[in-house]
Parts: structure tokens; C-alpha cells; sequence
């Protein structure tokens, strides 16, 4: 950057020479540079990238998508799959009640979820977090919670174990910050993705409270025979690299009546789930009459993830 | 316009051998941050050190000092448009094209943190499906795009008017640069509004996170201004009076310490407090167990106090001590937004995991890229800009 005396003079053969050398190894190595992008685990199509959002779609082009989908699943897992998309159910909203109580710890809800929900296996992607705490020591507090205790370490009497995954907040503030309504709340309170709309820039991650929500660092990997072929488009069906996932309720079991995979396999009975709105429901008898609380009241998510402090 | 392009075209063309050593070094790291880039293209953000505990690392870190290294050219506009400083008047372009630079690796830096870049037209407002007002996001989409196209066309404006011999009509400028000085706070206070708005991290979720981006921001952006001023007078590229380094050197001064002001303030109100943001502070001081944040935060806080002692001392009019003391700034605050403020939020994590975060060599690579491509095209900027500025000082308006 010298002094330039000639800044309009005309160009010296020499520096035109040497200026277009540089731009065209510039270029040439530009395209080396890019060479790792043939060895892509993933390469959207042309439907694909030119899909429109879920809510801007037609019962035609529904239709047509989950289709293809179905065909890439064929293709890549060499599995069957029907994807459905059961609408939510009039004057239902759904709630989860945990007793803590009951809770061992014995993380079966964890790998029942996978399961049904096909989460990647490598890496291997989890919804519920079970976190150990000492009875005797600080009670009920997040951050002398141990996370990654050993299976052995489960069902010891000085501890509870307090499971945690999507609290389908009421107020939820990953759909507040989204910035292309990738995530949004359905009319039975459930948030959900879709995985084909969203730009995989993490804010709902950090916007979160409750460590929910999940994102696809890499290509998730599941092997062919563990696939849960009873797929839902705006949950469990297959997840893209680089998109973001969550727990929906199980909504491709519990839109048709069943209860979510969590729920059932519990061996306790700490989980219970139901209906909200309905006076006879269970989930109603233990919110009005257990002690319940919501993780972080204060930050006014307004959970609809009941913990229950009982026997 | 031809004219105007093709004399851009042949001054980037035509240089000493230090520029083109330099400009070559700069092009060979933008082609290995290339590389990098396609390699996480091809394997996703795995080949970064995030996780889904600490989901935003250096990517999100450089873009929020970015954003305040642009915003801070407005420390050199206010002086020259408001206060009518004449000498201002000779450099405020050079702060001009550093904004136009800075935003454009803000932009890139958001990409590469995306998960798929290729769906990044669903953030375009009408064709895609853009969350505005409720998204924060959105909001920095509009005001740092405006921001970009605001001080694209001041440059291009003026140097276009100056190359042609024209006197710049007024009526042509001057709303603009109006709207480009609200402009400025504007992009640094929506970044802030971006984190401090989320409830869910008690690190981040402080009134206070606004005002001490700016600050710090006005330390830093002018320190680097009266680098690159200091610089280019060494090389001979420019002249000007020394009033303009006094000047901005307050600036900074000033702007230093309100930062060092705020941040001691909030930090007294959690730790005393013992707040839920407290264990974050404390970690990230290295006082609750081990830490790998805290001797970064420990230089940070290191270099920016020593560079406010120096730059109150009379040790401030070597040209040394400043120069020495403004790069502090620089490095003390980039450590300051990203290794003390991103990172931090996420340790521990919303349900009490301490996860720690180091980035991978992709991740670095990918970032030195990016600053190379900018500094690439700022110093592009300036072997285009520098000959007509220099021609018109001689037939002064």
C-alpha cells in the first residue's frame, strides 16, 4: 500500500500479467479448496430444497412429500415406512405428570424413546436427561445433579432421580426466537419442527430453559432393523444433518389414542399423560391433588410437565 | 461508471511487493478457511467443537464483535457530520469501508454456523417464511443488511462524486448519513437484544448486555480505526493532522472505561447477590473448579485495564504506546464477547452440566478464513479508494 503517483495511469504489462496469474490460481485453487464437498453425507434434492413450509402446504402436495419421503427412507434404510400426519384432536391438550417418588432411574423411558422416535444411534441422540441428586445433600438442585451416572448407579435409595425432556411450555420461548417459524405449538399444546423448513441456527437451543431440544451435528445414523416404521412427518420420522429435534409427546402415538412410549414402558408408574382439559382425566386428579411442581416457574414458560412429590 | 470500475480494477492491480505479498497471504488463508468450510459442508457442524450443551461457539462470538467493530465507525462519522471536524472529514471513508467489511464477515460468520446453508432463503422476507416481530433474529437480518447497503452506498456515492471531479450534493448524502448514525446503535443494540432477551440463561438475561456491547464496541472499533489511520499515514497512503488520533484516542478512552464501569457493576450485583448467574461468573473466573475459560477472561480483563492505565498516563502521545494499547483493546474485548460472554451462558448448561468447549482446528480455520476475506476486501477497498481521496485533497471541494 505505497503511495500511489499514478493511480489512473495505465496498467504496466508486468502487473497485469502478475495480477491475473494470482485471480486465475485464485480461482483454480478455489475450486480445490472446495473438493472435500464431494464426499457430502448429504445432498438435498431439487424437491427438497424447493419445498414450501409445512402450514403453506396443500393436501395434494402433502401428499406428494411424504411420499418422497417415504421412497428416501426405501432407498436409504431399505425399510417399509408409512409416514402419517394425525391432526391434533378437538379440546385436547396434553400433560405429563413424574413422580419423583416412584422415579429409579433406571432410564428405560431414555431407550424406549430412541426407539420410537428414531434417534440417531451414532451419535447417539436422547430427549430425557435423568439427573441424579443426593437426597441428604442439596436436595433438588440442577447443578449438583450428576448426568452420566452408570447403570448401576440407578434406584439408590439416597437419591432422586428426576427425568427431564420437553415441557411443552405453554409460553415457548424456542418458538418465540425462531426465526423462519421452522418450530411452532399445535392446537394440543405440542411443539414441533418441521424438519424440512428448519435453518439449523441453534437459537431455540439457546432460547430453552430445559436443555430440550437436540441438533443434528452430523448425518444420524440408525441401523436399518432398529427403525421405527410407524412414522408421523412432524415427529419422528427421519432427521436431516443439521436440523433440530425434539421430544413431541410421541403425537404419532398419542394423536391416535395411544399413551408415549415413555409413559409405557415406565416400570413404576411414575409417568402419567392426559388430557388437560378433560375434569376426569387423570392427569387432572393428580394436579389437583398431589404437590406438583414445574421446573424454573419463575421464568414463565407455564410447563405442562407436572413433577409430583409422592409415593 | 465503467470508468469508475475500471480505475477500481487497475489500482487493486497495481501495487508494490509488500502489497502483494500481502494480498496473497491473505487470498491463501481464505482458501484454506474455504477448505474448511466444505469440509463441515460435507460432515456437518460435528467437525466443530459445539455440542448440544454449548451450541454457539467461536462462529457466533466473532460475528457479535464483528458487529461492534462495524457499528463503531459511526465513532468516526459523528465527529466529521456532527461536529464538523474537517480533518475527520479526510478518514471517515476508511472507517465507511470497514463497516462495509466488517458486515460482510458478520454475514459470513452467521453462515457458517448455520446447519444448512442451503435453506437460508426461508429467512428472506415474502419468499421465505421470516418471524418478524417475534424473532430477535429477524430483526438483526433487517438492520445489519440495512447497515451494509446504507454505508455501500455512502462509499460508493462519495467515491463515485470524487473520481468524476463532482461536488457531492448534499440532498444526496447527508439523510443517509443521518440514518446510517441510528443505524449504527441500532445494529449493536439488536445483537445484544438477541441474548439478552432470553430468560432461559440468567448470564445473558441483563439490561445491561446492550449498553456494554456498545461500549466496548466503541473502544474497540476506534482502536482498530486508529490503527489502520496509523498505518496507512506510515506508509504514506494518506495524510492528515495528528488532531484526528487525539480525537478518536478520547473516544476510545472514554468508551474503555464506561465498559470497564458496566461490566464491574454487573458483576457486583450477581456475585453479591449470589444469583442464579453467579456460577457462571465464578467459573468463568476460574473460582469454581476448573475452568479452560479463565485465564482467557484473566488476560482480557488484564489488557483492558492495563490499556486504560496507559491511555490516561501521559505515556499516550508515543505513538508506540497508543498502537500497543489499542491492539489490547482489540484482543481484550474479542476475548470479552466471545470467550466471556458466549461461551459462558452455556457452562453449565440449563440443567447444571458442565460441559466445557473447545474449538476444533476446522472451526479456527474456518474463522482465520473469514477474517482474511475480510481483510481482504478492506484492503481492496482502500487500493481502490485511497488514489481518488488523494486526488480530490488536491482540488478540495
Amino acid at each position: 500500500m505505497e503511495k500511489d503517483t499514478k493511480p489512473s495511469g495505465a496498467l504496466s504489462r508486468r502487473e497485469f500479467i502478475t495480477g491475473m496469474t494470482i485471480t486465475l490460481a485464485a480461482a483454480g485453487a478455489g475450486v480445490a479448496a472446495l473438493s472435500p464437498l464431494s464426499g457430502a453425507e448429504e445432498t438435498p434434492s431439487l424437491d427438497a430444497f424447493l419445498q414450501q413450509h409445512y402450514k403453506r402446504l396443500t393436501v395434494a402436495e402433502k401428499k406428494a412429500i411424504f411420499a418422497r419421503l417415504e421412497a428416501e427412507i426405501r432407498s436409504t434404510y431399505g425399510v417399509k415406512a408409512a409416514i402419517a400426519d394425525p391432526p391434533p384432536m378437538d379440546g385436547v391438550e396434553f400433560a405429563y405428570a413424574l413422580n419423583i417418588g416412584r422415579c429409579i432411574g433406571c432410564r428405560k423411558c431414555v431407550y424406549a424413546c430412541m426407539q420410537e422416535n428414531n434417534q440417531s444411534r451414532d451419535p447417539q441422540i436422547q430427549y430425557i436427561r435423568v439427573l441424579k441428586m443426593k437426597k441428604e445433600g442439596r436436595g433438588i438442585d440442577l447443578q449438583s445433579a450428576v448426568h452420566d451416572y452408570p447403570q448401576n448407579e440407578a434406584a439408590d435409595p439416597d437419591y432422586y432421580y428426576m427425568p427431564v425432556q420437553c415441557q411443552q411450555c405453554k409460553n415457548p420461548p424456542c418458538v418465540k426466537v425462531c426465526p423462519v417459524h421452522a418450530t411452532w405449538q399445535e392446537p394440543d399444546g405440542i411443539v414441533v419442527i418441521d424438519y424440512n423448513w428448519c435453518i439449523g441456527c441453534r437459537y431455540c437451543e439457546a432460547a430453552c430453559p430445559y436443555h430440550a431440544r437436540r441438533f443434528n451435528f452430523t448425518r444420524p445414523h440408525i441401523a436399518p432393523e432398529e427403525i421405527n416404521p410407524h412414522m408421523a412427518y412432524l415427529s419422528n420420522r427421519p432427521r436431516y444433518m443439521g436440523v433440530m429435534e425434539k421430544c413431541t409427546f410421541c403425537l404419532q402415538r398419542t394423536r391416535v389414542g395411544r399413551y408415549p412410549a415413555c409413559a409405557e414402558v415406565c416400570p413404576t408408574g411414575a409417568r402419567k399423560f392426559g388430557n388437560l382439559n378433560d375434569p376426569q382425566s387423570e392427569i387432572r386428579k393428580i394436579i389437583e391433588n398431589e404437590r406438583v411442581y414445574v421446573l424454573k416457574e419463575d421464568l414463565g414458560t407455564v410447563p405442562k410437565f407436572y413433577y409430583v412429590l409422592a409415593k | 461508471m465503467i470508468q469508475f470500475l475500471l480505475h477500481g480494477f487497475r489500482s487493486v492491480f497495481h501495487g508494490s511487493r509488500a502489497y502483494w505479498l500481502w494480498v496473497s497471504a491473505l487470498l491463501i488463508l481464505v482458501l484454506v478457511g474455504l477448505n474448511a468450510y466444505a469440509r463441515q459442508l460435507a460432515h456437518g457442524l460435528f467437525t466443530t467443537g459445539m455440542g448440544d450443551e454449548v451450541s454457539w461457539g467461536l462462529y457466533i462470538a466473532n460475528f457479535v464483535f464483528l458487529v461492534g467493530m462495524a457499528a463503531a465507525a459511526v465513532m468516526v462519522v459523528i465527529p466529521a457530520y456532527i461536529f464538523k471536524d474537517r480533518e475527520m472529514h479526510k478518514v471517515v471513508i476508511f472507517s465507511e469501508l470497514f463497516a462495509v467489511a466488517a458486515m460482510i464477515m458478520c454475514m459470513a460468520f452467521i453462515t457458517v454456523d448455520l446447519g444448512r446453508p442451503d435453506r437460508l432463503w426461508h429467512l428472506v422476507p415474502v419468499i421465505g417464511h421470516f418471524n418478524w416481530p417475534g424473532s430477535m433474529l429477524t430483526w438483526d437480518v433487517i438492520v445489519l443488511n440495512g447497515y451494509l447497503f446504507l454505508n455501500l452506498y455512502v462509499c460508493i456515492y462519495f467515491l463515485y462524486t470524487a473520481f468524476h471531479g463532482h461536488v457531492p450534493r448534499q440532498g444526496l448524502y447527508l439523510p443517509v448519513i443521518f440514518v446510517s448514525i441510528a443505524w449504527a446503535f441500532s445494529i449493536h443494540t439488536v445483537t445484544a437484544f438477541l441474548f439478552q432477551g432470553l430468560g432461559g440463561r440468567p448470564f445473558w438475561n441483563s439490561g445491561l448486555i446492550a449498553p456494554r456491547f456498545l461500549a466496548s464496541a466503541f473502544a474497540a472499533g476506534p482502536a482498530f480505526m486508529i490503527l489502520v489511520f496509523t498505518i496507512l499515514k506510515r506508509l504514506q497512503a494518506i495524510a492528515f493532522e495528528s488532531t484526528v488520533i487525539d480525537k478518536v484516542r478520547v473516544i476510545v478512552t472514554v468508551s474503555l472505561l464506561i465498559n470497564i464501569f458496566l461490566a464491574g457493576s454487573e458483576l457486583f450485583a450477581d456475585l453479591y447477590a449470589n444469583s442464579a448467574e453467579a456460577i457462571h461468573i465464578s467459573l468463568l473466573f476460574g473460582l469454581h473448579g476448573e475452568s479452560l475459560l479463565a485465564p482467557w477472561i484473566w488476560a482480557a480483563l488484564g489488557m483492558n485495564v492495563l490499556a486504560a492505565l496507559i491511555l490516561l498516563s501521559p505515556v499516550r502521545r508515543q505513538p508506540l504506546a497508543l498502537m500497543a494499547s489499542c491492539s489490547m483493546i482489540i484482543i481484550g474485548v474479542w476475548i470479552e464477547k466471545g470467550l466471556g460472554f458466549v461461551v459462558p451462558a452455556f457452562i453449565p448448561s440449563t440443567l447444571g452440566d458442565f460441559v466445557q468447549y473447545v474449538p476444533s482446528a476446522n472451526e479456527v480455520l474456518i474463522c482465520i478464513g473469514i477474517w482474511a476475506f475480510g481483510l481482504l476486501l478492506y484492503t481492496l477497498f482502500l487500493k481502490g479508494a485511497i488514489p481518488i481521496v488523494n486526488r480530490t485533497e488536491i482540488h478540495p471541494d
